[in-house]
């Protein structure tokens, strides 16, 4: 008589919930991301599906961004528009990320790519230094982001980014891209308005800037492509690293800067002050209506 | 799972989404946050529904309104719902507002590859029990706003909240006051302004819209009828 064997197992699947959750929380704590934790879809043409999904859900995108060591350290500057389309979803956006004290990263693409993964960056280096005592080089930052990158290569990832900060070495500034490119140099500019700020600030770089001269020049070159790159605006928000860790220097609007480096001028104006002109073409216009 | 066609099944045409419609907004202030949403769900030029609730309670304090394509947004509550019980018995506190904005974050982003196609917005009270607004976009990035809005009437509703609520931005240094210079009742005001001016001009906003108010007292809702065309 085995008939009034009961079958109990659906009581633990509450249970089973809770621990895949817990589970997964773990995970993230440990900064442990794999790819099996995110859910694909099953299609046979996979980049098809990704771009009909990009054009769905229209993320967040478009920035100008820029970094370069001299004399004093280094100098970050961004702007804060996000678009969707031609519609802008955000003109408050955060592009610096503070990941710690020293260590700076910028956002430029995907605007949840960037937020995601510069996260599970500062998760990374906040446990590397719990497990040697001391904190992580920007070389070491940016390498970490970097490898975490290239393996997601071809999967549709969009970013560009700079890891900037201040180690035993000094001053340190990385490009880490989402092609699994990792570059270091003196000078860069990420961005959909990259090219215009690239034109300012290679002509106006030299190694002895001061830290006021190097932060205006940051700012200068961003207000410029907010000026040419549609996808470009909102405020300028500029950075300083130097052996204290970051400071941010200024925040400002793109709508004040204009008037700044372009005042009104009310003095000029070739048509005012003769009135005939404007009177003449009043009068043609009303002999329009008569006839 | 593997997309290489190892897995149970796969389809070369498989359309697995749908834009219900629906617009969702939020407004917080100093003590209070207002969180709106109109209750009609459409598929094309059907109206499936004038009675759809887009808005629900998360914890104590905090309500998630999504709008864009209702299965998706159901399957994200649920999930979210679970996580927010979970963490209720395992801390013996409700989880706070800001801990749930950034779990929806990872929640979303977990799905970066399958996006929920779901707008969201965050709606409750901070730790401080100021008025707290959260906006995402589908794979989860997200910012604290003071205001914001979702789905199909965002183009028409958000230039009217920016001409009457924008203040200063946050990234600005020196740092300036950039709270909601409205009372309560005066925001409450607003939203229904907003959307009836909406649903005169967007054909997936209309029938009723539902408002919920958080303040220190606790959470309430108010209707407003809207027009049934």
């Amino acid at each position: 008589m085995a008939a009034l064997k009961l079958d109990y197992s659906v009581l633990d699947a509450p249970q089973r919930a809770t621990d895949r959750i817990e589970a997964d929380c773990a995970r993230e704590i440990h900064g442990d991301v794999h790819a099996q934790n995110f859910k694909l879809p099953m299609v046979e043409n996979y980049d098809e599906f990704q771009r009909e999904v990009v054009d769905y859900v229209k993320p967040n995108h478009g920035t100008t961004t820029l970094g370069f060591i001299f004399e004093h350290g280094v100098v970050i500057a961004v702007d804060s528009r996000a678009s969707q389309g031609p519609y802008i979803s955000s003109q408050t956006v955060k592009k610096v990320i503070e990941i710690n004290p020293y260590l700076l990263g910028t956002m430029a693409g995907g605007a949840a790519d960037c937020q995601f993964w510069q996260r599970n960056l500062g998760i990374q280096c906040r446990l590397h230094e719990l497990e040697n005592g001391k904190r992580i080089s920007v070389a070491g930052a940016s390498k970490l982001l970097a490898n975490t990158l290239y393996g997601y290569r071809g999967q549709g990832l969009s970013m560009g980014t700079m890891v900037a900060g201040w180690d035993l070495k000094g001053p340190g500034l990385y490009y880490v891209d989402s092609d699994g490119t990792r570059l270091k140099g003196q000078r860069f500019s990420v961005g959909s308005g990259s090219l215009f700020a690239y034109g300012v600030l290679d002509q106006g770089y030299r190694w002895d800037l001061s830290v006021e001269e190097a932060c205006e020049l940051g700012r200068r070159a961003i207000y410029h492509a907010t000026f040419r790159d549609a996808f470009s605006g909102g405020t300028i928000s500029v950075y300083h690293v130097n052996e204290n860790g970051w400071t941010k220097v200024s925040g400002t609007d793109v709508g004040e800067l204009h008037f700044e480096y372009y005042p009104a001028d009310p003095v000029e104006n070739p048509e005012g002050g003769k009135g005939a002109g404007g009177g003449k073409d009043k009068d043609a216009a009303g002999d329009a209506m008569e006839s | 799972m593997p997309h290489d066609g190892s897995g149970p099944t796969t389809r070369a045409n498989w359309s697995p989404y749908d834009n219900n419609g629906g617009t969702v907004l939020a407004v917080a202030g100093e003590d209070y946050v207002v969180c709106a949403a109109d209750t009609r769900m459409s598929t094309g030029y059907n109206i499936l529904t004038r009675d759809y609730k887009k808005i629900d309670q998360m914890s104590d304090k905090c309500v998630l309104a999504s709008a864009g394509f209702m299965a998706d947004a159901v399957t994200l509550k649920k999930t979210l719902k679970a996580r927010c019980t979970t963490y209720e018995f395992q801390n013996d506190k409700p989880m706070g507002c800001v801990s749930f904005a950034q779990m929806l974050s990872n929640t979303l982003y977990y799905r970066r590859f399958f996006p929920y196609y779901t707008f969201n917005i965050v709606a409750g009270l901070d730790a401080e029990g100021k008025g707290a607004v959260f906006t995402y976009d589908a794979v989860g990035s997200y910012e604290r706003t003071n205001y914001s809005c979702q789905g199909s009437g965002q183009g028409l509703i958000m230039p009217v909240l920016d001409n009457q609520l924008k203040t200063v931005s946050p990234l600005v240094l020196p740092a300036q006051s950039s709270a909601t210079p409205l009372s309560e009742s005066e925001a409450v005001d607003l939203v229904k302004d907003c959307f009836a001016t909406a649903g005169e001009r967007d054909i997936y906003t209309g029938d009723t819209v539902e408002i919920w108010i958080i303040n220190k007292d606790g959470v309430r809702k108010e209707y407003q009828e809207l027009k049934l065309d």
